[in-house]
């Protein structure tokens, strides 16, 4: 299967705490990987270095067929747009309403005309089942809807991988279940390889093709979400309790 | 960049947390940030593709929305220095002089300089807090990843709406200044609008006008470059929202006082 991320030995320090030891791992080409770990794991900072948010200290990272190490600003932008990452928080901005929102990730692509570009906005928040709130501000919105919009803002580029950055925190089970069948969903239809970080083993359960369990900086474990939950290791059955 | 600024506010945590000699490190570890933040807001200002339609907004969020407050505040001012100007000149026998004297004042220094600080404390906090916050909650982050350069959209807009917006804001504030102070002269007395005003323009001159406007861009830089540095620097967490609100009207008003006096110097140098 073709691999769109590769990461080997890649590792990151704040100062005197190293966050990422040694982390190697792959993603292949629409496949759903799930990462767990205990907060300040550095799971954040790992798809932060995916797309160049944070630079690594060591290591070698490619993303679709790109070291994202040795490109220019104007490279790197370009493999951004082939990235969808779906913030914890949304991330939407405030000042813009919906639609500017969805808008405005598509303002580098001079040849789409206004009416191809409104097209585009409806049938990305069909997708995720929100093209009543075309016109309402960031602030009118709930958590699940936004964590919605910001799904649809991210897809609207139609990216090759998804990175979701804690898709369900903060939210009630029954919209938490509803945005994880949406991940799946968007895997099923655009076949779009995710990484997605999470506490919520609801999400796991759902989304997961392969999980990764990441402890003091390492990969420490990997396995289909069954075999994970069969462990008899501690530190892996923890997250499954 | 980041990694730059992060080196650097390790210097500045370190030095904090060891003694007060370090002050000048810290300083000048600032200075070169702002240095740099300036020199990339350059470097990005020519480089395609421009944000007319941001800029624009910004203009009017800078511009229109301040056109109150500044309007009232130099009617304000306007009216007090008028009167409390009257009763000195009166004493010597130069009522007359009044127009004169209060157009000169305001045009010259009192105008721009208030307009600037009441700026700085409007909109100087504004940007810083409206970055800082867009950076607490990823809205900048976000926007790098969708591969928008968040400098170009976010910071040289809203720099270049401050240095575009402020010295219209002077002049406007001149005006109304200017309007206040003719109405406190007819409190206690009768003068029409048009010798008023001809008294006013009878002492002020080119060399008045000129280096008064021109200092007002470097005002309106000053305000813009250090309410965007504060906020796309900001610490995470609301504590850093506030702290980079607080700072960039202190920074941004001592700034302004800097440059006028710079500016006093120069114009004294060439008149």
């Amino acid at each position: 299967m073709e691999t769109v991320i590769e990461i080997e030995h890649l590792k990151k320090s704040f100062g005197s705490n190293q966050v990422l030891k040694d982390i190697s791992l792959t993603l292949a080409k629409g496949e759903n990987l799930v990462i767990l770990g205990k907060s300040g794991t550095g799971k954040s900072v790992l798809i932060k270095c995916i797309v160049g948010l944070i630079i690594p200290d060591e290591g070698k990272l490619t993303a679709l067929q790109k070291n994202i190490l040795e490109l220019n600003t104007k490279e790197l932008n370009v493999l951004r747009k082939k990235i969808g990452f779906l913030f914890q928080s949304a991330a939407l901005y405030d000042s813009m309403s919906v639609k500017e929102n969805l808008e405005f990730p598509l303002r580098d692509l001079k040849k789409l005309k206004q009416d191809e570009i409104n097209i585009k906005v409806i049938e990305t928040l069909q997708n995720v089942g929100l093209e009543e709130a075309i016109n309402k501000m960031p602030s009118e919105l709930s958590g699940g809807m936004r964590k919605r919009i910001g799904l649809a803002r991210t897809l609207i580029l139609n990216p090759e991988i998804m990175l979701y950055d804690e898709p369900t925190t903060g939210l009630d089970p029954i919209t938490s279940k509803e945005i994880s069948s949406l991940i799946l969903e968007m895997q099923k239809k655009f076949n779009t390889a995710s990484i997605i970080i999470t506490h919520d083993i609801e999400c796991a359960r759902i989304t997961a093709n392969r999980v990764i369990v990441l402890n003091d900086g390492i990969c420490y474990a990997e396995g289909t979400f069954k075999e994970l939950e069969q462990s008899n290791d501690e530190k892996i059955r923890g997250f499954f309790i | 960049m980041p990694n730059t600024i992060l080196k650097y506010k390790i210097i500045i945590e370190n030095v904090k947390t060891s003694s007060i000699s370090n002050f000048f490190k810290v300083f000048f570890t600032e200075v070169t940030l702002i240095t740099k933040f300036t020199a990339n807001f350059f470097k990005t200002l020519f480089i395609p593709p421009y944000e007319f339609n941001e800029l624009i907004k910004q203009c009017y969020i800078v511009g229109c929305k301040s056109l109150p407050l500044v309007g009232i505040t130099g009617f304000i001012m306007g009216l007090v220095l008028t009167i409390q100007s009257r009763p000195t000149l009166a004493q010597f026998g130069a009522e007359s002089w009044l127009p004169a004297m209060v157009g000169v004042s305001i045009v010259r220094e009192i105008g721009p300089v208030i307009t600037a600080l009441i700026c700085a404390g409007k909109i100087g906090s504004s940007i810083g807090a409206e970055l800082a916050s867009m950076k607490v909650t990823e809205q900048i982050d976000a926007m790098e990843v969708s591969g928008i350069n968040p400098f170009k959209y976010i910071v040289v807009t809203r720099i270049l709406a401050t240095t575009l917006m402020i010295p219209l804001l002077v002049i406007f504030s001149d005006a109304i200044a200017l309007f206040g102070s003719f109405l406190a002269v007819n409190i206690k007395g009768d003068v029409s609008f048009i010798l008023y005003f001809a008294k006013v323009f009878e002492k002020l001159n080119f060399l008045d006008l000129a280096p008064s406007l021109f200092k007002t861009v470097f005002f309106g830089f000053a305000i813009g470059l250090i309410g965007c540095y504060k906020g796309y620097n900001s610490d995470k967490g609301t504590q850093g929202v506030g702290a980079s609100a607080n700072s960039a009207v202190v920074m941004g008003s001592l700034l302004v006082f800097i440059i006028d006096m710079i500016a006093v110097q120069l114009t004294s140098i060439f008149t």
